[in-house]
C-alpha cells in the first residue's frame, strides 16, 4: 500500500490524564486517505479516549492534532464535524423518531435565509431528502422505507444508517467505533462492505475494533496502544496476527 | 432465501432477505393503530348520529365546536411540550390568571388589541417561567415546576381579582372573537384553525420544528449532535403558555367575563385530548392533528352524552377509559415496532 506524502489527519504528541490516570502518553497517530486504520488495545488501552479526543468530545491536554498537515482546532464535536471528522459511535445516536434523512441531516439541517436564528430557519426538504438519497444510493444501502421512521429497521440497518451518515458530511476521516459490536454475522458483513467503500473513496478510515477477523481483512495498517502508550505499528495479515494479539495483551512472544 | 419477492424487505440494509408474510402484515397494523383515533372519532359520530338525530343539526356542531376551541388552542401548545418529553400542569391556572390580567387591562383601555396582548404576554411569561426554572434550575422532570405554577397561577389570579369570582366585561372585539359566529360556525373555530395552522409550519418547515422531534426522540443524542436542547425545551414551554393565553381570550370573550376560576382541570384535558389524539405520551412522536383529534373526541363524547342525558358522572368515566385504551395503544405500538425490528434483522424471529 503506497501511501500518499500528507496525512488526512495525524495527532502528535497527545497527553491526556483523567485525574490520577494517565490515560494517554506521548500517542502519536497518522491516518491517510485511501486507508483503513485498525486502532488496537485492550479495556482502558486509550482507544476510546484517543478517539474521544480527536472527535471533540474531550480535549487533549498536550499534543496536537493536524488536518492535512495543518493544526486543527478541535474544542467540540461541531468543530471536529466541520474540520471533516465523523464519528460514529457504538451506541449510534440515531433518532428513532425521525426517518433516515431527517437522521442524516440533524442539527446541521439545510435550511434558508441564512441571517436568521438558525431554529426559525425554513428547512430545505428537497436539498436534504435528495442529497441522502443520493448517499444511500451511493452505498448501496437498501431500507425498507425511506419515509418510515428508523425506529423500524433493524440493527443492521441502523448501523448502515449511522456510517451512511458519517459519509454525508465525511470530507477526510471517518471513525468507527466498534460499528459490528452489535450485529449478526450477515448485518457485520454489510458494514464491512461499506468500510470498504468509504476508504475506496478516498477516506481516511480509522476502525476500532475487537475482532482480529476484520482487522486483517480491512485493516492497512494497525495502531496497538496499552496502558496509554502506543506500543507497535504493523501491517495486519494471518502471520502477523500472532505478534498483533501479543502486543495487545502485553505478552511478549 | 435467495429470491426475494417484490415487497421484500432488506435484512440488513443491503442485501435481499427472505419474504414473510408478516413482514408486510405488521406495519399494516401500526397504520391501522396510527389511524386509530381518526378510526375511532368517526365511529363516535356515526354511532352518536344514529342515536340523537339533533347531533348532527349544524347548530349543533356549531356548538361543540365552540365548546372546543378553548381546549383545542391549550391542547396544541400542550402536544409542542408532550413532543420534547415533558408535560405543562399549569396550563388551566395560566389561562385563569391570563383572564384576569385582561379584566384587570379592560379597566384601563378600551382596546382590544391591548386587553388581547395582555393576555397573551401574561401566558408568554408563565411559559417562560415554567421552561427557565425546568433547564437552568436543573430540575429533573418539568412536573414539579408546573405544578407549582399551576398553584401560583391560580393564587394570583385569586388574589388579582379580589374576591370577585367575575370580572364582567370584555372589549368588543374580544367577544366577537371569543363568543360571535359567521353563519353557524363560531368565530373561535377560526382562531383554532389559524393557530393549528401556524403550528404545523412551524413543526413542519422550520429547523425549530426538526429540533423538538429530535429533542423529544432523544436528548442525549441530540445534545451530540449540537442542537441546542435548553433553548428548545424553553421555546416549547413558551409555546404553551402562548396557546393558554390565546385559549384565555377564547374563553373570555364567549363568556364575555374574566374569572380566577376558569380552566379547572384543563390541564387533564389537555393532556387527555393530546394522549387519545394519538400522540406518544413518551414524547418525540404527534403533531397538532393529534391535539386537534383528542380536543374533538372529547367535544364530541361530552355533547353526546348531554343530548342523551346522560349522567354527567359518566361523562368522566367514558373520557378515563378512552385514555386507558389509548395509553395502551401506544404501548402496542412500540411493542409491535421491536417486532418489526426483530422481522427485519431476518434470521430466527418471525
Amino acid at each position: 500500500m503506497k501511501t500518499p506524502p500528507t496525512a488526512a489527519l495525524e495527532v502528535r504528541n497527545a497527553e491526556k490524564r483523567f485525574g490520577a490516570i494517565h490515560a494517554l502518553k506521548n500517542v502519536s497517530i497518522e491516518a491517510f486517505p485511501h486507508e483503513v486504520l485498525a486502532l488496537l488495545g485492550d479495556n482502558g488501552a486509550g482507544k476510546s479516549t484517543l478517539v474521544k479526543c480527536i472527535s471533540g468530545i474531550h480535549a487533549l491536554d498536550e499534543g496536537e492534532i493536524l488536518i492535512d498537515g495543518e493544526r486543527a482546532h478541535i474544542t467540540s464535536p461541531a468543530t471536529a464535524r466541520r474540520a471533516g471528522i465523523e464519528t460514529v459511535y457504538q451506541d449510534l445516536a440515531l433518532f428513532d423518531n425521525l426517518t433516515p434523512a431527517q437522521n442524516f441531516f440533524c442539527g446541521r439541517e439545510i435550511s434558508f435565509p441564512k441571517w436568521l436564528l438558525a431554529g426559525l430557519r425554513m428547512l430545505d426538504h428537497k436539498a436534504m431528502d435528495s442529497q441522502s438519497a443520493a448517499v444511500i444510493d451511493r452505498l448501496k444501502v437498501r431500507l425498507p422505507s425511506f419515509e418510515s421512521p428508523v425506529a423500524l429497521m433493524s440493527g443492521g440497518q441502523r448501523q448502515a444508517i449511522a456510517v451512511a451518515r458519517a459519509t454525508v458530511f465525511a470530507r477526510k476521516v471517518v471513525i468507527l467505533d466498534e460499528p459490528t459490536a452489535a450485529l449478526g454475522l450477515r448485518e457485520s458483513r454489510k458494514v464491512l462492505d461499506l468500510i470498504l467503500q468509504l476508504k475506496a473513496e478516498g477516506n481516511a478510515v480509522i476502525l476500532i475494533t475487537h475482532n482480529m477477523e476484520h482487522v486483517i481483512e480491512l485493516a492497512d495498517r494497525a495502531v496497538v496502544l496499552r496502558q496509554g502508550r502506543k506500543v507497535g505499528e504493523l501491517k495486519p495479515s494471518r502471520r502477523t496476527q500472532q505478534k498483533l494479539v501479543s502486543l495487545i495483551v502485553g505478552a511478549t512472544p | 432465501m435467495a429470491n426475494a419477492g417484490k415487497t421484500g424487505l432488506p435484512a440488513d440494509g443491503l442485501g435481499p432477505m427472505p419474504q414473510k408474510a408478516s413482514v408486510t402484515r405488521l406495519p399494516l397494523t401500526l397504520r391501522l393503530l396510527n389511524a386509530g383515533p381518526v378510526l375511532i372519532l368517526g365511529l363516535l359520530i356515526v354511532i352518536v348520529s344514529l342515536l340523537t338525530p339533533n347531533f348532527l343539526k349544524p347548530i349543533n356542531i356549531g356548538n361543540i365546536l365552540a365548546q372546543i376551541a378553548v381546549i383545542a388552542t391549550v391542547a396544541i401548545g400542550q402536544h409542542i411540550v408532550i413532543l420534547t418529553r415533558g408535560i405543562d400542569l399549569s396550563v388551566g391556572s395560566n389561562l385563569a390568571l391570563a383572564t384576569v390580567i385582561g379584566g384587570l387591562a379592560f379597566r384601563i383601555t378600551d382596546s382590544s388589541a391591548l386587553v388581547m396582548a395582555a393576555m397573551l404576554l401574561s401566558g408568554i411569561l408563565i411559559g417562560a417561567v415554567n421552561g427557565f426554572t425546568y433547564v437552568y434550575g436543573r430540575l429533573p422532570h418539568p412536573f414539579i415546576i408546573t405544578l407549582a405554577t399551576l398553584s401560583i397561577c391560580r393564587g394570583l389570579a385569586l388574589q388579582l381579582s379580589i374576591g370577585h369570582t367575575t370580572m364582567r366585561g370584555m372589549p368588543d372585539g374580544i367577544s366577537a372573537l371569543g363568543g360571535s359566529n359567521f353563519f353557524f360556525v363560531p368565530n373561535s373555530f377560526f382562531v383554532v384553525a389559524a393557530v393549528a395552522l401556524f403550528t404545523v409550519f412551524m413543526a413542519r418547515h422550520l429547523v425549530w420544528g426538526r429540533w423538538l422531534y429530535a429533542v423529544g426522540g432523544d436528548p442525549q443524542a441530540a445534545r451530540g449532535m449540537g442542537i441546542p436542547v435548553n433553548a428548545v425545551l424553553v421555546s416549547a414551554y413558551i409555546f404553551a403558555g402562548a396557546c393558554a393565553g390565546i385559549g384565555a381570550i377564547l374563553l373570555a370573550g364567549r363568556t364575555g367575563a374574566a374569572s380566577p376560576l376558569y380552566g379547572e382541570l384543563l390541564e387533564l384535558d389537555t393532556i387527555a385530548a393530546v394522549i387519545i389524539g394519538g400522540a406518544s405520551f413518551l414524547g418525540g412522536r404527534g403533531h397538532v392533528g393529534h391535539a386537534l383529534i383528542g380536543a374533538l373526541m372529547i367535544g364530541v363524547i361530552r355533547n353526546a352524552l348531554n343530548l342523551l342525558n346522560v349522567n354527567v358522572f359518566f361523562q368522566m368515566i367514558a373520557i378515563g377509559l378512552i385514555i386507558v385504551v389509548a395509553v395502551e395503544a401506544d404501548v402496542l405500538r412500540s411493542r409491535l415496532e421491536a417486532k418489526a425490528r426483530a422481522v427485519q434483522a431476518g434470521g430466527a424471529q418471525s
